[in-house]
């Protein structure tokens, strides 16, 4: 379904973008009609991966205010592809229980920062934090300064399991910036919206250069 | 408006006295977390000691000086869930282990009570009795498992 390179530019388009698509955006930033890119979107539809829903973009109702807009957003269900079959989701699932039973949060913490930086250390030295979170499938998008990511890479587990996951989860992200050349002037922290991944990033004097500029 | 609110206990330890170092961040927090509480979409109470900032000052075991207490009440489980895994409240769930001990055993449970009440030190504590008595039910729950809440008309 992803092979075919059209089809899986526009799955990175609406999956990347927060909130709902439609076919006009999609087409454009693809650089695809808009004929085409509502073909392949209908397709990743059937298939699962997005879903959608019917808007009137012009914001007016009843007769005379247009057809709805079809609008395409993620899928919310996960699909996951193993081959052979494996299921580290529930040897997660397990290994979260018993680390959240234990109390080892500080420990878990100390491993994902250690992880992350050395991961970090391994990424070539002109990559920008944004590039690399993308890599990692966060999703991230520009909100003014904010950099935000559109998805939690440990969604499920972070459902069952918020303090100890997102702990986690915002310890990889600060070592994995340690580690980066271009990640020594951000900052990550703890900014939850009601979707994505809880974590936010700033670059850390972005206001102060901003000033001195001015 | 619904006949039913949800009120929420979570007990704790803390690993040294309020006023050490090492909770020193923990103290630090709370004013924003609780003013963060005050203004979230579904809160309706939340329990406070003598000086009515927060619940710092209450003892629910009398021996015990580092036994902490924290009771409120919301309108729904999924305000709640909002506001305590959704707002900064996470940024200081995420450090629970550097100020509070493991316990073994749970240490929250959530129930419904009629709109308007507010459960004492007593009332609470008596569902984190029942929830480690008898395991999680629609008298005492956790987030895993939420119980609605109950459909008769409340009798207070």
């Amino acid at each position: 379904m992803l092979g075919e390179p059209v089809r899986r530019g526009l799955y990175r388009y609406v999956a990347g973008t927060p909130g709902d698509v439609g076919r006009d955006a999609a087409a454009e930033a693809v650089g695809i009609s808009r004929s085409l890119a509502a073909f392949h979107l209908d397709k990743l539809v059937e298939a699962g991966l997005l879903e959608v829903d019917f808007r009137r973009l012009s914001g007016r109702s009843g007769p005379g205010a247009g057809r709805p807009a079809k609008m395409y957003r993620r899928a919310r269900n996960e699909v996951a592809v193993s081959v052979p079959p494996r299921a580290y989701d529930a040897a997660g699932h397990l290994l979260a229980e018993v680390v959240e039973r234990a109390g080892l949060d500080g420990e878990l913490q100390a491993a994902a920062r250690a992880a992350g930086e050395a991961e970090g250390g391994t990424v070539d030295g002109e990559a920008e934090p944004f590039e690399v979170l993308r890599a990692r499938g966060y999703e991230p998008f520009w909100d003014g300064r904010t950099l935000r990511l559109n998805n939690c890479p440990f969604h499920a587990l972070a459902e069952q399991f918020p303090a100890l996951v997102c702990g986690m989860n915002l310890a990889g992200i600060e070592g994995l910036l340690a580690g980066l050349t271009c990640g020594q002037d951000w900052k990550a922290s703890m900014d939850p919206l009601p979707q994505g991944c809880c974590v936010s990033l700033e670059v850390a004097d972005a206001t102060d250069a901003a000033a001195e500029e001015l | 408006m619904n006949d039913f609110h949800l009120a929420q206990v979570n007990v704790g330890r803390i690993l040294a006295p309020l006023g050490s170092p090492q909770l020193a961040d923990f103290v630090a927090h709370l004013p924003e977390i609780n003013a963060l509480a005050d203004r979230a979409p579904g809160f309706v109470w939340r329990m406070v000691d003598d000086d009515g900032a927060d619940s710092t000052g209450l003892r629910p075991k009398n021996e015990d000086d580092l036994f902490l207490i924290n009771c409120s009440v919301w309108e729904s489980v999924e305000a709640l869930r909002d506001y305590t895994y959704r707002s900064e409240h996470l940024k200081v769930l995420a450090r629970r282990r550097e100020w509070f001990e493991r316990l073994a055993d749970f240490h929250h449970a959530l129930w419904w009570v009629p709109a308007g009440h507010r459960p004492g030190v007593n009332e609470a504590m008596d569902r984190i009795a029942l929830i480690r008595d008898n395991g999680e039910g629609p008298a005492a729950f956790t987030f895993r498992a939420p119980h609605p809440p109950p459909t008769t008309s409340p009798s207070i």
